[in-house]
């Protein structure tokens, strides 16, 4: 009983915070297995995010930076990192809320709410973007036109796009987004698992052109996805720095120089980056617009290599870079 | 004895989307004293209302929930083992779901 209690942290100072030496240990850090109260994890964490800003030169001053904002934990803590190292450090950026709007009935409502409290509560002004504003449909409407079934695919591309062409809106020059270090194990897996080398050696890389973490699909989850989150999360009981560890494998993944990678070209009509003659995105709102939904899903290539197509005036894509910690 | 219980991240789902709780919970299954071990029995059978399987895997929580008695790790605390007393605040938070 006595040892029971002695283990129970609330009674009095029984394990202490291996840094300072004072108040309570709150956590055990997995990557240095370290247990350290909050206030410690708070500045360890904001000194090695600013470590990796510095380093890796991810800003200019005076440079108008978008951050990411889903409402989720993710990038509340990359609101509240970005604008409290901006002020103690002085960067001298511009920072930005970006939100997407997918308009899913519903489903935004909680996480709008939060975007808007960190609007508050970081002073930093806040531009939501909707579907209906970037592509023209609202997801309920592609769900209405398509059914459930093939909407994955929708909400991928559109996903993964949405963030730029709202980023390019607010003409700034950068944007970040927040990603957890499941996450990103998650992904490098992933990609492992399918066999796309082009993507395993970007996925990990700070500053990235199109590539963040797979979009969630957020209609149906994916089971190969649950599988991979589970599978990291079980080696991460066996053994904390697992996770870590995967993401190191991720940025030492190095391609030969004879191996043929995919072009990276832009996408004609609206900018984005893209292999194809049009991006992904565009082919699926030809379809969508003419009223052939499938066209885009699956192999079909019809629109990259029939028709010739006028390019419209859209988003110019600006270089986006990702930021991951 | 009297211990607020919350689910956050996306665990909330499994109770009908309530987040804080307040519960009266008595020893378990031959506890002299209540534990998490019987706490985590008695939140499955009083609290959870569906898909058990996002909240337990085996006899502890599934990889992947956050569990935080009075704003500390359980890991530090003795996870399962970890004694509970009068007024003590158990979270659980789900790192699965979205960030
Ligand atoms: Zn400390
Ligand atoms: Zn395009």
């Amino acid at each position: 009983m006595a040892d029971a209690e002695a283990a129970k942290p609330k009674s009095g100072g029984a394990r202490q915070c291996s840094v300072c030496n004072q108040k309570r240990a709150a956590l055990k850090r997995p990557k240095t297995l370290q247990q350290i109260c909050r206030d410690c994890f708070y500045s360890a964490f904001e000194e090695e995010v600013h470590n990796v800003i510095v380093g890796n030169q991810l800003f200019k001053r005076g440079e108008r930076i978008a951050i990411g904002a889903s409402g989720g934990k993710d990038s509340t803590v990359l609101a509240y990192v970005l604008s409290e190292l901006n002020r103690r450090h002085n960067y001298g950026l511009d920072l930005f809320l970006l939100s997407v709007d997918e308009g899913i009935t519903g489903y935004r409502d909680d996480s709008l709410e939060t975007v808007q409290r960190n609007k508050i509560q970081y002073g930093l002004p806040l531009k939501v973007v909707s579907y209906k504003e970037l592509y023209g449909w609202t997801m309920d409407e592609i769900v209405k036109m398509i059914g459930l079934k093939n909407n994955c695919t929708f909400c991928g591309v559109f996903r993964r796009q949405a963030l730029d062409r709202g980023a390019a809106m607010l003409q700034v020059d950068k944007l970040a987004t927040g990603h957890n270090a499941d996450d990103v194990a998650e992904t490098v897996l992933l990609n492992i698992l399918r066999g796309d080398i082009a993507r395993l050696s970007r996925c990990t890389s700070i500053v990235t052109g199109e590539d963040g973490p797979i979009p969630r699909c957020i209609y149906s989850p994916n089971a190969y996805r649950g599988f991979a989150r589970e599978f990291i999360k079980d080696l991460e009981r066996i053994r904390p720095r697992a996770i870590l560890d995967i993401i190191k494998s991720g940025e030492n993944f190095r391609i030969s120089a004879s191996t043929k990678m995919p072009e990276q070209g832009t996408c004609e009509r609206c900018g984005y980056i893209s292999s194809q003659k049009w991006c992904k995105a565009c082919v699926l709102l030809e379809g969508l617009n003419q009223g052939l939904p499938k066209l885009g899903i699956g192999r079909t290539r019809g629109l990259n290599n029939d028709h010739k197509m006028d390019a419209t005036q859209t988003s110019g894509s600006k270089p986006c870079g990702t930021l991951d910690f | 004895m009297k211990l607020t219980i919350e689910f956050g991240g996306g665990l909330e789902l499994l109770c009908n989307s309530v987040k804080v709780h307040n519960v009266k919970v008595d020893p378990q299954d031959g506890e002299e004293k209540l534990t998490m071990k019987g706490l985590l029995s008695w939140v499955c059978k009083n609290l959870i209302k569906e898909r058990p399987e996002m909240f337990m895997k085996g006899d502890t929580v599934r990889p992947g929930v956050l569990v935080l008695v009075n704003d500390c790790d359980w890991e530090l605390s003795g996870q399962l083992e970890t004694p509970l007393e009068e007024k003590d605040v158990v979270v659980f938070i789900s790192t699965l779901h979205g960030g």
